[in-house]
């Protein structure tokens, strides 16, 4: 690295190349110079929201791609995540405030009698990554868990993860349970988890299988823009 | 000479054994218990899993100690059990292998903590040494003739594992788990991984690859090992197939035949230590030594003789031949260090 390339003043660049080097720190996980350059286009009168969808979520996009074309891989993306964590800090409170539009609510966990939440952990930051809203549930959740979460935080989407065969038939109980209850098309379940595969999400009545947290963020997106669609033409 | 390193030299492979997890669950494990609960629970069925790989022709195999670290078996709420529960498990198979009329060695499994390390995640260096070294103790204590360490995919938990074997003075194996697109899941290729073992002060007596994303994949990693000309043993613990769900319960639809196939193309490609991961049951094992004992050995395979014998690959490329996806980033003007 030259001390030319660390030389660059955020403040002196103008939006789009802002943008742009927003990116690119996005992708190398710089955490501060995302919060700085956060608070200048703030200052600079930009909407929250289009700091969220165009400059984090237009950076995290790129980092999700490049995870699921197995080019980078999960520490870049923590540290991605967490730059972007950063950046949320400083809109969360003002997209509130602004009213901004919802990108969508997820409800997620890992399934009863599973403990392994690495996987899900990343799904939850990748959402987050994507400007989607996560609930958070933890590991070992029994179907009551998953219902009333669903209903209490209005959520669009219910995640479910396990990685372990044993547990994943577990997905099944939960998403019968929502059948029963005349509640599965309220939600667009999700599930994902290192044994499971297109053919057991289908099996078992979910919407897609995710085969890792870049694609659960695509597939949420795909859905969601669909479930506008209905709505509008509904 | 330990046990291991002598079976190393006496021998030209070692067939080691399949599955834990799947083969308790056969035996009635319910979904989510802890099965190191049941090395004092129900010590039987841990006798039997363990008789059933030596019967099937295994040399060496692993305890039931994969999930017995603090940080795995707090969410079970028995963390203060690590050296008890570790101790037993290696005492049972002590019983099982001294029992079998030939040499049969005792490998102390060693799984992950199941958290991220330092600087990405949370968990210290000094801590995760500090569980590994207590898991160590009570394996060592029990008699288990070497530790395993297995299912890794953070080069700093494996560094972190063999400086707490080194604490507790015994020998070890190694293997790291190459799930995404044909590395670890935090990125570690094939010959990274040599690179990484070979610095280490206290390197592994084999090191190596298990489970994963099926046979296929697992090969080509062994592969990877080879390529690099590091001549110390490697490991292939590869899973029957892939899971399937099937009227709502899980098999793996490796037949016998198939991993009778991948066993003789793992000693082609170069690994000494052979066995079975998830979905490898003793009818598997017994069809890997017939194998093993039965076919001559072949040329080093290509990768599209393990496609045609074990079915494709995950991805295209496992980062090793520069054919892989890349982004251009000569015109992004800050780099990460």
């Amino acid at each position: 690295m030259s001390d030319e390339e660390n030389d660059i003043i955020l403040s002196e660049l103008d939006d789009d190349e802002l943008v742009q080097q927003m990116h690119d720190d996005l992708y190398d996980g710089l955490k501060e110079e995302i919060e700085e350059a956060v608070n200048i286009l703030l200052e600079r009168g930009w909407q929250p929201y289009d700091i969220l969808t165009k400059a984090l979520v237009g950076g995290m996009t790129i980092v999700g791609i490049d995870f699921r074309d197995g080019i980078l891989f999960v520490p870049e993306v923590l540290m991605a995540a967490n730059a972007m964590k950063g950046g949320m800090a400083i809109l969360k409170p003002l997209l509130a405030e602004t009213g901004a539009p919802r990108i969508g609510k997820m409800v997620i966990g890992t399934v009863k009698g599973d403990i392994h939440d690495i996987g899900k952990n990343l799904v939850s930051m990748m959402m987050e990554g994507a400007g989607f809203e996560v609930v958070d549930l933890g590991i070992n959740n029994a179907v009551e868990a998953y219902m009333e979460a669903l209903e209490a935080e209005q959520a669009d989407i219910l995640g479910m993860s396990a990685l372990l065969t044993t547990t994943m038939p577990y997905m099944k109980v939960v998403i019968d349970t929502l059948v029963a209850q005349g509640k599965r098309d309220d939600y667009i379940v999700l599930v994902g988890g290192a044994p499971l595969n297109e053919e057991f999400g289908k099996a078992i009545g979910a919407d897609a299988y995710c085969r890792d947290a870049a694609v659960a963020v695509e597939t949420a997106k795909e859905f969601m823009a669909r479930k506008h669609n209905q709505l509008a033409a509904g | 000479m330990t046990a291991l390193a002598q079976m190393l030299a006496d021998r030209d492979w070692i067939l080691a054994d399949g599955a834990t997890g799947t083969n308790l669950f056969n035996m009635g494990l319910a979904s989510g218990e802890a099965p190191e609960l049941w090395n004092t629970d129900a010590p039987d069925k841990i006798r039997a899993l363990y008789k059933g790989a030596v019967d099937a022709g295994s040399d060496l195999f692993l305890t039931n100690t994969f999930g017995g670290n603090a940080s795995r078996l707090k969410l079970h709420d028995a963390q203060t059990r690590v050296f008890e529960l570790n101790r037993v498990a290696a005492e049972l198979g002590r019983e099982i292998a001294d029992a079998a009329g030939r040499p049969v060695i005792v490998a102390g499994s060693v799984g992950p903590t199941g958290e991220i390390m330092e600087p990405v995640g949370a968990l210290s260096h000094a801590s995760a040494v500090q569980m590994f070294h207590e898991q160590a103790e009570g394996l060592k204590a029990g008699g288990a003739d070497v530790l395993w360490l297995e299912t890794i995919s953070a080069p700093e938990e494996y560094r972190a594992a063999a400086e707490g074997f080194a604490l507790a003075g015994m020998p070890w194996c190694g293997t790291m788990s190459f799930d995404t697109a044909g590395r670890t899941m935090m990125g570690v290729t094939s010959p990274a991984m040599v690179q990484m073992v070979e610095s280490l002060p206290n390197p592994p007596l084999a090191y190596g690859a298990n489970c994963g994303t099926g046979a296929s994949d697992l090969l080509r990693t062994v592969l990877g090992f080879t390529a690099t000309g590091d001549e110390r043993p490697i490991i292939a613990k590869g899973n029957a197939g892939i899971p399937k769900y099937v009227d709502g319960h899980i098999h793996y639809d490796g037949t016998p035949e198939l991993m009778a196939d991948y066993a003789a193309l793992a000693r082609d490609c170069g690994a000494k230590i052979i066995g079975g991961c998830c979905g490898t049951m003793p009818e598997h094992l017994s069809h890997m030594r017939r194998a093993l004992e039965e076919r001559p050995r072949g040329p080093l395979p290509t990768l599209e003789l393990i496609v045609e014998k074990l079915g494709g690959f995950s991805s295209v490329s496992d980062g090793t031949d520069d054919a892989g996806p890349t982004r251009d980033r000569s015109k992004s003007r800050r780099r990460r260090g």
